[in-house]
């Protein structure tokens, strides 16, 4: 199905809390908001049917994947070369592991963790952000990073014109079409 | 709401110029600085090519004190690199909303500052080439770190301290690389679209952001307080007199947040004066920043004072002997220059006056810097210098090739410091438009 992008251009965060909260009304679902920072107010108009974004599950995984494998690494290396620690050999024994000096490998493990899962959130925010993006998409405008907030609303091309109303009578500086 | 927002509210539009105009080329006084920063550089790897050709005799080292200039401006360099993170993931998730002014200066000034540090145990190690060893790779004779050596918790503190902090302030740069890109032209605008990652604060792109930040901020808060902790280690797991005291970690991180306030003062108020960014750091971040170095140094002082107490009242001879060492002995100037710098000098800043005028500021900033020097030597130095077995005991002294390398070391830093805020905006342009009012049409709908 063919869509068309009206983009709205707005100079006030209430003209574009009260066009987000109109578009909602009407039913539009599909749209990208440009804003210069993160914005409160706009935030909570668009999350009330958004899901929390996923970039926590990628810390989780990436902090677990460091604790393992730092306990992995300390535990294994000591076994491969033992070193006498407390008058005993680090060794596997039926039920566990003898002679083991844990506790200084959960500061390894601690490291690990905050490591892995530092740069697993990292990559969650650029996979999930869709990053990195080679080419600006078809409804960005230079003045979203300066002081200019901008509303895209994606909808069949019969309804543009009254997105376009409804855009212009909400408070936006331009309206156009991409 | 009145704390944290500008009273002179610039507009949005504004902070964008502000920032790009700091970007502008630089004039005589900056090159001239630079020239300088770059001849005490030169002066810094002359010494430590010296220092590999003809080894490390050249850097004073003799028993008992293997550890000394080299190791105290390790751990100083450690130390100042606090600050930054603790700032960006600690006051941010107390929301303290004076921090966003200052905190892409702290940051660029942890990463920098752990950079030199890092420079330190190479040098120490005198064949650095081969400092590959530390870490853990397999090899084919099955040799491994030993993970029971604080020295090696060390290095995973110091290197993960490093990579976290370089991926907060990268993640942090993004979204205002993307307004540079869109502010300027030609070469520039290349370099910068291909850094912004395409960045376009869209609602997607900010809604992980904002979590990925949170979280970060999260992961990096118990890392700040464990990196000088484990540094600490290095020295309180040790049964060195004067080392071996559980007071070690909390006394650490705290003299290293205190360390980290004063050098971001001392960055952060030239940078004031000369880009004329008093709209944007003002005389209550200046305040906020003053009270912190106050509060610190207070608990600083009270470790000292259950230092000295734990030695006295612990009945251990030698400990005692050691302490009284220190105080009264060859190194006894560098324990009093400490005291004053580190007890004495902040107190000052309990007046208002103090805390908001620059050079007041300045000056107990450059003091404290001293002090804290002073108190790594005075940890290192003599403890090592007066141990249990008097045909142990000796006497350090500086050589020309150690103290140029010390010396060297702030150039290093400035150098890296100084090319930073030329070309990446030294101002968060996202944080500080959050504490200016957003723009509304109908003040009825606003805030």
């Amino acid at each position: 199905m063919a869509t068309e992008t009206v983009l709205g251009v707005f100079a006030h965060v209430d003209t574009t809390v009260r066009a987000l909260e109109e578009l909602r009304a009407r039913g539009y679902h599909d749209l990208t908001v440009y804003t210069p920072l993160p914005v409160h107010e706009i935030e909570e108009v668009l999350e009330r049917d958004r899901p929390v974004s996923r970039v926590r599950l990628f810390t989780l995984i990436g902090g677990l994947t460091g604790i393992a494998s730092a306990f992995l690494l300390t535990i294994w290396s000591s076994m491969v070369w033992g070193q006498v620690t407390g008058g005993k050999f680090m060794q596997l024994v039926p039920g566990g592991i003898a002679g083991a000096s844990l506790p200084p490998f959960f500061i390894i493990a601690f490291e690990l963790m905050v490591l892995f899962g530092g740069f697993a959130t990292v990559i969650g925010m650029v996979v999930l952000g869709r990053l990195p993006r080679l080419r600006p998409s078809a409804s960005y405008d230079p003045r979203f990073t300066n002081d200019r907030f901008g509303v895209a609303v994606h909808c069949a091309p019969e309804r543009a014109a009254s997105v376009h109303e409804l855009l212009r009578v909400s408070g936006a500086e331009e309206v156009k079409s991409r | 709401m009145s704390d944290g927002r500008t009273t002179t509210s610039p507009t949005f539009a504004d902070v964008n110029r502000d920032v790009l105009r700091t970007l502008e080329p630089p004039g005589n006084l900056y090159f001239a600085w630079m020239c300088f920063v770059a001849l005490l550089l030169a002066g810094f790897f002359a010494a430590w090519a010296g220092q590999v050709w003809w080894g490390m005799g050249m850097a004073g080292k003799r028993v008992p004190q293997m550890w000394a200039m080299y190791i105290t401006t390790f751990v100083f360099w450690i130390g100042i690199g606090h600050a930054g993170t603790l700032i960006s993931a600690i006051l941010y998730l107390f929301r303290a909303r004076w921090r966003t002014s200052i905190y892409r200066g702290a940051e660029a000034m942890t990463i920098f500052a752990v950079m030199t540090a890092g420079l330190f145990p190479l040098i120490h190690a005198g064949r650095m080439w081969f400092a590959y060893f530390l870490l853990p790779y397999p090899n084919q004779r099955f040799l491994w770190p030993n993970f029971r050596s604080p020295l090696v918790w060390d290095v995973f503190a110091i290197s993960t301290y490093l990579s976290i902090s370089t991926v907060f302030f990268i993640v942090g740069l993004v979204p205002d690389i993307a307004a540079l890109r869109d502010a300027s032209t030609g070469w520039r605008r290349r370099i910068f679209a291909m850094l912004a990652l395409g960045w376009e604060g869209s609602d997607t792109q900010w809604r992980h952001y904002r979590r990925a930040y949170g979280l970060l901020a999260a992961l990096a808060t118990p890392l700040v307080l464990s990196v000088h902790s484990v540094v600490s280690w290095d020295f309180a797991m040790a049964l060195v007199p004067g080392w071996h005291s559980t007071l070690f970690a909390p006394f650490f991180v705290d003299g290293a947040i205190f360390s980290g306030f004063a050098m971001v003062l001392i960055l952060i108020l030239p940078m004031r004066h000369f880009f004329h960014l008093h709209a944007y750091i003002q005389e209550k971040h200046l305040d906020a920043m003053g009270k912190l170095i106050l509060v610190t140094g207070l608990i600083l002082t009270y470790f000292y004072i259950c230092e000295i107490f734990t030695s006295l009242y612990s009945g251990e001879h030698i400990e005692k002997a050691s302490l009284f060492w220190k105080v009264t002995a060859t190194y006894a100037w560098a324990l009093w220059t400490m005291y004053f710098c580190n007890c004495i000098a902040p107190l000052v800043l309990f007046w208002r006056r103090a805390r908001t005028s620059p050079v007041v500021l300045y000056v107990v900033s450059i003091l404290v810097l001293i002090g804290m020097w002073f108190e790594r030597f005075n940890i290192i130095v003599p403890s090592l210098g007066h141990d249990f077995y008097p045909y142990t005991w000796g006497i350090y002294y500086p050589s020309p090739t150690d103290t140029m390398i010390v010396i060297g070391s702030f150039s290093f830093f400035f150098l890296l410091f100084l090319g930073f805020i030329r070309v990446m905006p030294s101002l968060s342009i996202v944080e500080v438009k959050e504490t200016i009012p957003p723009p509304v049409r109908e003040r009825a709908h606003g805030h």
